[in-house]
Formats: structure tokens, C-alpha cells, sequence
């Protein structure tokens, strides 16, 4: 297929023993951004590797629109790559920096440095192509490296963490900056995270993985909505895991009975704390519980109730009326809410 | 398929040259049966009847027809197998035929008409085996060796291919001459009794009929007296620089820089000026007190001084590292705890310091084994091994056999060393901070220990001085052994006269031609040291290849032998063909990359282990492959590792002498084998002379070198403990 920029085919990834990656197919449309997202060790950075050239797949395939790169190194597949310590060359100006990638690849020194200026340009960087990486900022270093790996009009954009050494503050503005740029250029971008809020921001589909394996994949969305397991349903966003038991299609915990489909069995489901909304009095439908925790957030209140058959984590805005300790409220929860996730 | 394309492109230039050197070069250095021709290549000698060249002949013809194999798979798997075959017939033709035939009876039928013999391999023979080991790396590269990059596939090919020729096969060859006769025949025998010769073991010295021990027992005595004297003194001078406030540290620190520039000689001439039967010292003492001038500075004595002279420096640097490294507030928890000063010293600070003893004194131990110099110069009738390797191969009664043997055993006793060092100290290891330590003061040293320290010290720079005063004072007196100090430059003239002829300037001095040689030697090994340990520092410090454990072993093995012992086994290895390069300038040069190498090398690895990997990532996915990113991001950030290796191998190759002595010749002599020759004929003023002019012109060359290399920091990027220093290069000589 023409639009396909990357393909995974049956990628193993082992060292010595352990297996890093394990048996990972995966293809990522042309101008597409896809996240990365998992617990470290997951095999999250060595896919992103493996894609850069960096790493070499000990089996399966590995296609950069539509030819074979499994035994190329990185010099010989045409990715740019902006490392988590920017990786910016010491000794070297901006300016030369960013003209690194056009005079390797054989551009004329003069030709690759108009290309640089251009692009520190289109990035608001024009007046720094003279100083040496160590006379910026975290902030500037940072699109110095992004400028650096767009200058050789790479096939394929990697991110590798790269908002880790940011300013908590100015994480949003950048991730925000990045995803613009990669939309403007029509870039087809692999972001690697550990951070789910920020794969939900910029991504058109997260990749969730767990031990080498791909969890789920989907819309930012969709994996928020509908999580497939109880692990990607607790590392995107706060969930409620709730135990019971499936008959006649109907989800049943303790004194909770709600309508779900599929078969019949042991079930887990997952419940957002916010969609968990609290009434003062009971109500029918509804479950009773008592709060054992209350914690103010600022923007919001979440309360860790007891009931009589589990604790449930619930947040709600901070509009609402606050409960105390040790209040009896009840619970109600929408059939839409729930989702089953084993 | 760009990337496809690539690969071929660099195949086909070393099937060029793999060609060339079949079809056009001269295979032999000295064709064996005098024809002449105008190319006497491979192919020529193998229509002449040399049939054993026909598979490195037709190799390329076959390789050009299997690369028109469409399949990938099948066209790297058939390369990989005739490679394979080209190279092994090669290493089994050029080990199994000699000068004259085949080197057993057995294996005659398999190369026919081999009784002809064949000589020393030249060009067109070592380009042919390099051109087979570059397609090597090429074809490995491309099926994923050091993750498909060309450049480290071949650099580990490479060096491989060299740590094997220039490393393992001599010692191979050592081994294999003290197990066999000159004629090739096994005498395990013969070896036995020269394993057990009594004058490798008797014990004659301790016994009641008095006499002299083995040389084994005495090269052991000498290595324990003098680590423990160094170890010692070493330590005296780390307290005092680490724990008082004495204000001579810098003087120390450029003092423990001295042994590293003086050439070998020097320091037991300076001795023997000072207290031999005709010294200064010795004459003061006849005249004050009516001592009876003596020889007994001829033995265990004099070299026992000149070697804790020698290796008290290193022990001061291992010991001060240590010293250091101990956590002040260790001792302070120990003053709160109700310990006196000498009571802390003992029970804390002296255990702590216990590995840093062990490798200190094992180092002096290994050195004093290896020393050629100081045994020679001031041995007497005091034999050890080294010195009796020499005589074994260069004296009257030449014998590789006897060589070899002792050589054996005395690489077996350093490597025992260096596997204890390795084995027990890289276990206890009391290093007990991790991340900083910013709290307390080290505790200053007791009293008593301070004035201790304190006379040792003293007594070690009077020493030293007094040496050193005799180097730079005896060249340009007229004799300093009678202490007649008229100024002459008579003996400058002896060896450096210049004196304007016809021809423009001549040099008429005797010296000129060995200080030429060592110069030209020096000059050529140090960048080609320093590229081979850098790009190994890389490869092990970057690369991860199947048998890097291994490589990692051969590289720190280069470093556990001998000088002696390298020097013998590079004659037994190459003496005779294929590799016949005895006598020429190529071997003294080989020899002091691979003896010196692991410098560099070390250096490197410190170096690089402060980079971000990434960095060299990021010139990767930026289109560089492994030599420009060596070349434009490694190298201009690892400098300093670059200047130490650099000014280490050239220092290194003008004072060396335990290895070289073996390999040089009348037409390339060096400058310490000539000092020897004159040491031997007591021109003690002239050896002295000449000393003083390379340790002057090994100051130039460092000052030069700093020049060149330049000293551009880096930012912040480079950290204080990758500056270059000197000190920190002492190693086993």
C-alpha cells in the first residue's frame, strides 16, 4: 500500500536473553503521528530504534515505505531523530549543527548552510546560529535538535522522550509546538512517552505496550474509551477496576447490577473516576457507599468510597457541593461508563 | 536499492585491490628461486608450479560470478564460505611451507611441488590478506555485524587480524620453539630439563655453603623487596600529600612525571657515578671515615635502589587514588566514636587503604620482573630472568630454546600477578560512596607517622635529586666520576658533532644516526598508536559484537607481557617467513603500537564513557556512517585521550628498551640501544650526554604535540578527569 510509511512485520528484538521487543506488527500511515506509550522497560525505545537504524531486529522485517531496511544501519535509511538529550554536537555552532545532516549526505557547505538558516528560521532560532549548544537554553536546544533533524528532509521523524528534559511548564507549549510543525510539514512521526497525558495531546494514534508486546492500539480516544485490558484501561488515565460476574447480560459486584453485553463468566470492568456521579440521597439504580478519603485538588475533588464491595476512586468538579468523612452518599453509575476489559 | 548499491561499491573496490595484488604485486618479498620477471605475482609463481597460490587466484573470478546470484541470502552465505576458504587456504600454505618445503613430511601431499620452498610474504601477499579480510567485513556488515556498519565491521576485523599477528601469534611461536628442537621435531624432553635447570631454581644463596640462587628465585626476591620498598615509600609520599599540609605537591606530582622520561640506563648510571668502587660518594666516605671502597652496589643492592627510584612514583599515584577515595567522614565517625588519631589510622584509614596496597605493590611487582635495564646496568653477578632471556639470544651461547623456556616463565609469573591484581582486587573494592561527598575534612596524619613520612620523603627527593643532578651535570663536565666539573661539550662533540662540509652540514657524531632512527620510530608509532587504541577504546566502548569479551581479553593481554618477552617472541615469530620483517624499521615500529597501545587505549574508553552515546547516534541518523562520525564527533571530543596516548607512545618508544633491544640492527639502531653499548663500555659521560639530549628533546616533543593537538575545551562537556595526564599513563614497561 502507497500511503504506508512504516511497517513493523513480526519484529523480535533480543538481547542475550531477554527479549526486549516480541513479535511486534505494526504499519503507520504516511504524515501520521503515532506515540509510543508504556512503563519503561516496555520496548517502547527499542521499537524507535529499531525503526532510526540504531538497533537491528534479531527477526522479522522492518519496511520504510515499502523497502526492506532490516540490515541497514542508520547512515543508509533516511530518519531524523531528536534524541532525549537533544544530543546537540559540542564542538560544533548551530548553525553547524543543523547543517550536519545535508553536508554528510553530500551538500555543498554553502547550499547546506542556507538550508539551516532557513529552517532555525521557520523555527524562530535565526539570531542563535552562531553560538555553541552549551550558550542555549533547555527550551532552544531543543529545537535546535528538531531543527537539526529536519534539515536532511527525513523520510520519518523520531521523538525519543523528548519533552523529559523541558520545563514542567513549558511542556505544553512545546508538545504543542511539535505537533504543529509535524502537521505544517506533513511529517510521518514516531513520539515515544512514557507520559500519558501527553501521548492523549499530540498523538493520532497511541501505541500502548507492555512487556515487549503491543497492548492496544487506537485513537487517543479509543483507548480512553475502551481500553481492551486492565492494563492499558490503568495506565491511560485513572480507572476503577471493578471484580463481578457476567449472567444473562448483566454485570453484577456486590449490590451492582448493570446491563452488558457479552458472554457469560468472571469479568473485570473498568469505571472512570469522573463519570462516577454522587447523589446526595439514594436513589433507584443507584449503589451507597461511604467516603473514606476526601482530597482537594485545586480543580477538582476525588473521594476514595467504600462499598460493600469495593473501593471506588471517584473524582468530580469542584463546583459541586463537598462531602465529608465518613458521609453515606450513593453512587450511580451509567451503563455507557462501564467497559469490560477481561 | 541505494543502500544495496553502497555495499557493492565498497566490495568491488577491495575485489580491485585483492586483484591487483594476485595478478600484478610481487607475492614474495625475495623471490624464492631468483627468476626474474616483471611482476612476480602470485598468478606468475602459480603457472611456474606453485600450485598452492591457485585458490587466492582464482578467488576473485569465482567471487565475480557468485555476486551475479540474484537471491541476497544465497550470494552472502557463498561469499561468506569462499571467503572463508580463500582465507584459511591462505593462513594454511603460508604456516605449512618454509623456506625450504614443507614444513612436516605429513603434509607434503597436500601442496605438490612445494619442496621448492617459498619465502617471506611481500605485497602482493599482504595486500591479498587484507583485501580478503576488508570483503570479510564488508559481507559480515551486511548481515548484521556491528549493526550493519561497514566501517566498525572492518575496524574489528582489522584489529583482530593484527592483535592476532602481532600479539597471540609470537607467543604462539615462543611456546612452540621451547617445545620443540631447531629441526621441528617435539622435545618436550629437552624443555622439561630446562623447566627444572637448577640454575632457574637452586637455593644455594640461603643454604650454609653460600653461592648464588636460581634465576627464578632471585627475580622473584628482587620483585618482592622492591614492590614492598616502593610500596612503601609510595605511600609515605600519598599521606603527605593527601593528609598534611605539605607544600610541595606540585614539585612531587612533576617529580613521579621523571621515570617516564628517563631513559632506561640513566638512573644506574647516576648510581654507579654516585656509589660505585670509583664514586663520588664512595670516595667521600674512604676519605671522612676510611671505608674501604667495594663493589657492593653490584647486585641485589644497586638494583633494589634503582628500582624503588624507579617505581615509587607509581605506587605514590596508585596510593594517592586511594587515599582520596576514602570518605572523610569514615574517620570522623570515628573521632566521634572516641578514637585517637593513631587509633583511627590504624583500625580505619589503614584498612581502607588495604587494595590500594595490594595493587600498588603487585604493579611494582610485575614492573621489577619486566625491568631489563637496571638489572643489566648494575646486576653484577646478579642474574634474573630478563637479563638471562637477553644473553640466551644475543651472547655467546645463542638459544632460542632456553630463551623461550624462561620467557615462559616469566610471562607466567607476570600474568599470575596481573591475574591476582585482577581476579582478588576486583573484588574487594572498599569504595563505599556513591554520588557526592562534600562532607568533612580528611583527617590530618598522626604525629609519629607524620615525621616518618617526613624522613622518607626527604630522603627519596635528596635521591632523586641527586640522580638527576648527575644527568644534567655529567654530560657537560669533564668528568664527573672524579668530580672534576671543568665545563666541556667534549662529549656532546663525541656523539653530536656537526661540522659544515662540502655537502652542507654533516653530521660526523656517532649518535646521530640512532637518535635519527629513534626519532623517525617515535614519530611514526605515536599517531599509529594512538589510532589503533583509540579506535579499539571505540570499539569496545561503542560497538557490541559476538566475541567482544574476548577481544576485550586479547587487548589487556598485549599489556601483561614483558618487554623481554615480546622482544624474543617477535624474533622467534619473525625471523622466518611468511611475515620475515626482522631488521627493517617496520618491526620496531609494530612492536611499540602493540606494546603501547593499551595506553591509548585506556585513555580512550575514560574518555568516552563521559560522551553521550547519542551524540554518535545523532550523526548516524543523520546520514554518517562510523568513520565520519569518528572522525567529525568522536575524535574532536576525545583530544585529551588523544594527547595522553599520543605523548605516551612517543615518550614511550624513545626510553623503551627490554623490547627493542632484540629487534634492532646494525642500520636501525636506537637510541637506548646505543646507550647500552656505551654503558657497557664504561663511557659512562657519553650514555649520560646522550640521556640528557633525548629527555630534552622529549620535553620539546610534548610541548610540541600540546601544540598541535591544541587544548580548545569544549564547554561543559568536558570533565575535569579527561584532561590529558601524564601520570596517569605509568604502566609496565
Amino acid at each position: 500500500m502507497a500511503d504506508i510509511a512504516i511497517e513493523f512485520i513480526d519484529v523480535v528484538k533480543k538481547y542475550n536473553d531477554v527479549t526486549a521487543v516480541d513479535q511486534i506488527n505494526l504499519s503507520i500511515r504516511r504524515g501520521e503521528l503515532v506515540t509510543f506509550l508504556g512503563p519503561s522497560g516496555c520496548g517502547k525505545t527499542t521499537s524507535l530504534r529499531l525503526v532510526a537504524g540504531l538497533e537491528l531486529p534479531t527477526a522479522g522485517q522492518m519496511l520504510i515505505h515499502g523497502r526492506d531496511v532490516s540490515r541497514r544501519p542508520a547512515s543508509e535509511r533516511n530518519v531524523g531523530m531528536v534524541f532525549q538529550s537533544y544530543a546537540l554536537f559540542p564542538h560544533m555552532s548551530v548553525l553547524d549543527n543543523v547543517a550536519y545532516g545535508p553536508v554528510i549526505r553530500g551538500e555543498s557547505k554553502h547550499k547546506a548552510h542556507a538550508r539551516a538558516l532557513e529552517i532555525l528560521e521557520l523555527l524562530g532560532l535565526p539570531n542563535l546560529s552562531r553560538r555553541l549548544p552549551s550558550e542555549l537554553s533547555g527550551g532552544q536546544q531543543q529545537r535546535v535538535a528538531v531543527a537539526r533533524a529536519i534539515a536532511q528532509q527525513p523520510e520519518v521523524m523520531l521523538f525519543d522522550e523528548p519533552l523529559s528534559n523541558v520545563d514542567a511548564k513549558l511542556r505544553r507549549k512545546v508538545r504543542a509546538e511539535i505537533r504543529e510543525l509535524q502537521q505544517r510539514f506533513g511529517l510521518t512521526a514516531i513520539y515515544v512517552t512514557h507520559d500519558q497525558e501527553e501521548a492523549l495531546a499530540v498523538s493520532d494514534r497511541i501505541v500502548v505496550m507492555n512487556a515487549g508486546r503491543i497492548a492496544q492500539i487506537g485513537t487517543p480516544e479509543d483507548l480512553y474509551d475502551r481500553p481492551n485490558s486492565p492494563f492499558v484501561a490503568d495506565f491511560i488515565g485513572d480507572a476503577n477496576l471493578v471484580d463481578g460476574k457476567v449472567a444473562a447480560g448483566c454485570f453484577s459486584a456486590g449490590n451492582l447490577n448493570l446491563a452488558i453485553p457479552g458472554e457469560a463468566g468472571n469479568a473485570r470492568v473498568s469505571i472512570r473516576p469522573e463519570r462516577i456521579v454522587l447523589g446526595g440521597s439514594a436513589k433507584p439504580g443507584s449503589i451507597s457507599g461511604e467516603i473514606v478519603s476526601a482530597t482537594y485538588l485545586g480543580s477538582r475533588m476525588e473521594y476514595v468510597i467504600a462499598t460493600n464491595f469495593t473501593e471506588l476512586l471517584v473524582s468530580r468538579p469542584i463546583a459541586e457541593p463537598r462531602l465529608g468523612l465518613k458521609q453515606h452518599v450513593s453512587l450511580v453509575i451509567n451503563e455507557k461508563d462501564l467497559t469490560r476489559v477481561s | 536499492m541505494k543502500a544495496h548499491g553502497l555495499g557493492h561499491k565498497a566490495s568491488a573496490s577491495w575485489l580491485l585491490l585483492l586483484s591487483v595484488a594476485v595478478f600484478l604485486l610481487p607475492w614474495y618479498k625475495v623471490p624464492p628461486d631468483g627468476i626474474s620477471a616483471l611482476w612476480e605475482s602470485a598468478f606468475f609463481h602459480a603457472m611456474a608450479g606453485r600450485l598452492w597460490l591457485l585458490p587466492v587466484i582464482v578467488l576473485p573470478i569465482v567471487l565475480l560470478v557468485v555476486w551475479q546470484q540474484r537471491s541476497a541470502l544465497k550470494r552472502q552465505i557463498m561469499t561468506l564460505l569462499l571467503l572463508a576458504f580463500g582465507l584459511l587456504s591462505l593462513l594454511l600454505q603460508v604456516s605449512l611451507i618454509g623456506l625450504n618445503g614443507p614444513l612436516f613430511t605429513s603434509v607434503a601431499g597436500l601442496f605438490p611441488g612445494a619442496s621448492t620452498g617459498q619465502t617471506g610474504l611481500g605485497w602482493g601477499g599482504f595486500l591479498t590478506a587484507i583485501a580478503l579480510l576488508g570483503l570479510l567485513a564488508n559481507e559480515l556488515a551486511d548481515s548484521g555485524f556491528c549493526k550493519g556498519d561497514r566501517f566498525a565491521a572492518a575496524a574489528v576485523v582489522f584489529v583482530v587480524a593484527l592483535l592476532g599477528l602481532f600479539v597471540f601469534f609470537p607467543i604462539i611461536k615462543l611456546a612452540t620453539t621451547a617445545f620443540t628442537n631447531p629441526e621441528g621435531g617435539l622435545a618436550l624432553q629437552a624443555f622439561g630439563a630446562r623447566l627444572i635447570a637448577p640454575e632457574l631454581w637452586r637455593l644455594n644463596c640461603i643454604s650454609s655453603e653460600g653461592g648464588s640462587c636460581g634465576v627464578v628465585i632471585n627475580s622473584v626476591v628482587l620483585g618482592i623487596m622492591s614492590a614492598t620498598l616502593s610500596t612503601l615509600l609510595g605511600l609515605a609520599l600519598a599521606m603527605l600529600v593527601a593528609r598534611t599540609g605539605f607544600r610541595f605537591t606540585k614539585t612531587l606530582r612533576a617529580i613521579s612525571i621523571l621515570p617516564i622520561i628517563t631513559p632506561p640506563f640513566v638512573v644506574g648510571v647516576a648510581l654507579i657515578v654516585l656509589f660505585g668502587r670509583s664514586g663520588l660518594v664512595t670516595g667521600w666516605g674512604a676519605e671522612l671515615f676510611g671505608v674501604t671502597p667495594s663493589r657492593w652496589l653490584y647486585g641485589l643492592p644497586g638494583i633494589l635502589m634503582a628500582q624503588t627510584l624507579a617505581f615509587t612514583p607509581v605506587t605514590f599515584l596508585v596510593l594517592l587514588g586511594t587515599l582520596e577515595a576514602i570518605n572523610p567522614s569514615l574517620e570522623e565517625a570515628s573521632h566521634t566514636l572516641g578514637a585517637g588519631p593513631l587509633r583511627t589510622f590504624q583500625s580505619i584509614t589503614l584498612p581502607l587503604l588495604r587494595p590500594g596496597l595490594a595493587a600498588a605493590f603487585l604493579l611494582a611487582f610485575i614492573e621489577s620482573l619486566a625491568d631489563f635495564g637496571n638489572p643489566l646496568v648494575l646486576g653484577g653477578g646478579y642474574e634474573v630472568l630478563s637479563t638471562k632471556i637477553f644473553f640466551a639470544v644475543v651472547g655467546a651461547r645463542y638459544d632460542l630454546g632456553n630463551a623461550a623456556t624462561l620467557s615462559i616463565i616469566l610471562l607466567a609469573l607476570t600474568l599470575g600477578a596481573f591475574w591476582i591484581q585482577a581476579r582478588w582486587l576486583g573484588k574487594k573494592s572498599y569504595v563505599t560512596v556513591t554520588g557526592k561527598s562534600d562532607a568533612g575534612l580528611a583527617a590530618p596524619l598522626p604525629k609519629p607517622l607524620q615525621a616518618v613520612s617526613y624522613s622518607i620523603v626527604g630522603l627519596f627527593v635528596l635521591f632523586t635529586l641527586a640522580v638527576y643532578a648527575i644527568v644534567l651535570l655529567g654530560g657537560f663536565v669533564n668528568d664527573i666520576g672524579r668530580w672534576d666539573l671543568t665545563p666541556t661539550l667534549r662529549h656532546l662533540g663525541t656523539a653530536f658533532s656537526v661540522e659544515m662540509g662540502g655537502n652542507g652540514i654533516e653530521f660526523y657524531g656517532s649518535a646521530w644516526s640512532s637518535l635519527k632512527t629513534t626519532l623517525l620510530v617515535s614519530a611514526l608509532a605515536a599517531p599509529l598508536t594512538t589510532a589503533i587504541g583509540i579506535i579499539t577504546a571505540w570499539l569496545i566502548a561503542r560497538q557490541n559484537f559476538a566475541g567482544k569479551r574476548q577481544f576485550e581479553f586479547g587487548t589487556m593481554l598485549s599489556f601483561a607481557i614483558p618487554g623481554t618477552v615480546v622482544g624474543v617472541s617477535y624474533v622467534a615469530a619473525f625471523n622466518v617467513p611468511p611475515v620475515d620483517i626482522t631488521g627493517t624499521m617496520v618491526i620496531l615500529v609494530i612492536c611499540f603500537m602493540f606494546r603501547n597501545m593499551p595506553v591509548g587505549m585506556r585513555a580512550g574508553i575514560a574518555a568516552l564513557s563521559q560522551i553521550d552515546r547519542s551524540m554518535e547516534e545523532a550523526s548516524q541518523t543523520l546520514g554518517a556512517g562510523g568513520f565520519t562520525t569518528l572522525r567529525r564527533i568522536v575524535l574532536p571530543l576525545v583530544k585529551p585521550a588523544m594527547f595522553t596516548a599520543m605523548v605516551y607512545s612517543f615518550v614511550t618508544a624513545m626510553t623503551a628498551v627490554s623490547a627493542v633491544i632484540f629487534l634492532v640492527s646494525a642500520r636501525h639502531n636506537m637510541a637506548t640501544a646505543y646507550i647500552m653499548g656505551r654503558v657497557e663500555n664504561g663511557e659512562y659521560a657519553l650514555a649520560i650526554t646522550y640521556s640528557a639530549v633525548l629527555m630534552l628533546v622529549m620535553i620539546a616533543a610534548i610541548v610540541i604535540f600540546s601544540a598541535l593537538i591544541g587544548k580548545r575545551r569544549l564547554g561543559r562537556r568536558v570533565p575535569d578527569n579527561a584532561k590529558p595526564q601524564l601520570s596517569e599513563a605509568v604502566s609496565v614497561n
